[in-house]
């Protein structure tokens, strides 16, 4: 039953989004079709601009996984971690989460298929992709739009953020699971 | 991000030599910098369609609506903006997207978010605190339902998969506040920003008159 509700609103909230957009307009007398377009055209340019930044991130997140530190950084934390019922597999995925969405959603579906429905690392591992966004990802696109290269703070606020998002779900996961 | 950029690099190459991995970390920068061209070509779509979207929405005052509705909350994260500049609803409709899962709209409407942002920003190559306060919410992940996370677990024949929406929920929202929090505290003990010297340069080139001459799209000086 509340699954079904929850499959309505994810099926419906685009939808009603978009109802809500263009009556409105509709009724305020826009000129939908024109003022659209207008703005869509926009859209090139702005992927166009960010590409350089994607390079210089992606490039860099690409050549760091390749290089096998991942696994090694995994090897030393993992004794640390299992004080906290926390097993080597997840590990991956609190390094990678910050880095490629879909590199953290690949390890997950890994971990789910390996550990099976019942295991609590599943559950870990889904509540640490779940909660997660792709810090580097935002920063290099958000940025790269307005063509900022000096972040300031950003980039420490967000791993700040995303440690502390790790931490919360090994405790909530310890509690609740 | 000078250093960020240098060690990762540096880092990468220095632990694939240790690790026998060298080769695949020079054909990581072949497929990367493919994978960064798809990423941007496969957004202009749905770029467009929402930034469309977005200006029909500002055209008929929705947004604005909404930045009106979450003005009290706003006017303390982003006490440097001024309390009625379009910012505010992007970044309203921004965050609305995020928390919904609709990850399509929430990057172009973040990006026109940033626009508004920049407008305001005294040094357009660095970034703002309204800036980095905006993508710490971002970068949270504030999110209601972990769409994805559900299907995969349903794949797996997971029996009740909605349980995990609780505690991701808790943990997304602990990362969120905490991602404020940590901003606020930057934000007082950063070094400021300083404007460059040549500003008065720099005011007469926004974006509206970059976008008119469609030469040079702003960022290059």
């Amino acid at each position: 039953m509340f699954q079904q509700i929850m499959n309505i609103i994810s099926l419906w909230t685009l939808p009603v989004i978009l109802i809500l957009i263009l009556t409105l307009g509709l009724f305020k007398k826009v000129p939908l079709y024109e003022v659209f377009t207008d703005g869509a055209k926009e859209g090139f340019k702005v992927a166009v601009n960010i590409i350089p930044y994607l390079v210089a991130i992606i490039v860099g997140i690409s050549m760091f996984r390749a290089s096998g530190i991942i696994e090694s950084i995994g090897e030393i934390l993992a004794p640390v971690l299992s004080h906290f019922n926390v097993s080597a597999d997840v590990i991956p995925i609190m390094i990678v989460r910050s880095l490629s969405g879909s590199a953290a959603l690949g390890v997950f579906s890994d971990i789910a298929h390996n550990a099976g429905p019942d295991a609590y690392t599943t559950k870990l591992a889904a509540i640490m992709v779940g909660s997660s966004e792709t810090t580097f990802y935002v920063l290099a696109v958000y940025f790269g739009a307005v063509g900022i290269s000096k972040f300031r703070y950003a980039l420490l606020t967000g791993l700040i953020a995303d440690f502390i998002g790790i931490a919360a779900a090994i405790l909530v996961c310890h509690y609740m699971f | 991000m000078n250093y960020i950029f240098y060690f990762l690099i540096i880092i990468s190459i220095i632990a694939g030599a240790i690790n026998g991995k060298l080769s695949d970390v020079v054909n990581a920068i072949l497929t990367g910098a493919e994978l960064s061209v798809k990423v941007a070509f496969s957004l202009i779509g749905i770029m467009a369609f929402w930034l469309g979207m977005m200006k029909i929405a500002k055209k008929s005052g929705l947004i604005e609506i909404i930045a009106k509705i979450i003005k009290p909350l706003t006017k303390r994260l982003f006490n440097e903006i001024p309390e009625n500049s379009p910012a505010i609803g992007d970044i309203a409709m921004s965050f609305s997207a995020n928390a919904l899962g609709l990850a399509n709209a929430a990057t172009p409407i973040g990006i026109k978010a940033m626009e508004e942002l920049q407008k305001q920003n005294i040094d357009k190559k660095s970034a703002s605190n309204a800036m980095c306060m905006f993508l710490a919410m971002s970068t949270a992940g504030f999110q209601l339902i972990p769409a994805t996370v559900i299907s995969v677990l349903i794949g797996i024949g997971y029996k009740n998969p909605t349980e995990i929406i609780a505690p991701t929920l808790l943990v997304t929202t602990i990362a969120f506040l905490s991602a404020i929090a940590v901003a606020k505290i930057f934000q007082r003990f950063w070094t400021p920003q300083k404007a460059p010297e040549k500003i008065y340069l720099k005011v007469d080139r926004d974006f509206s008159e970059s976008k008119i001459s469609g030469k040079n799209s702003g960022g290059e000086d």
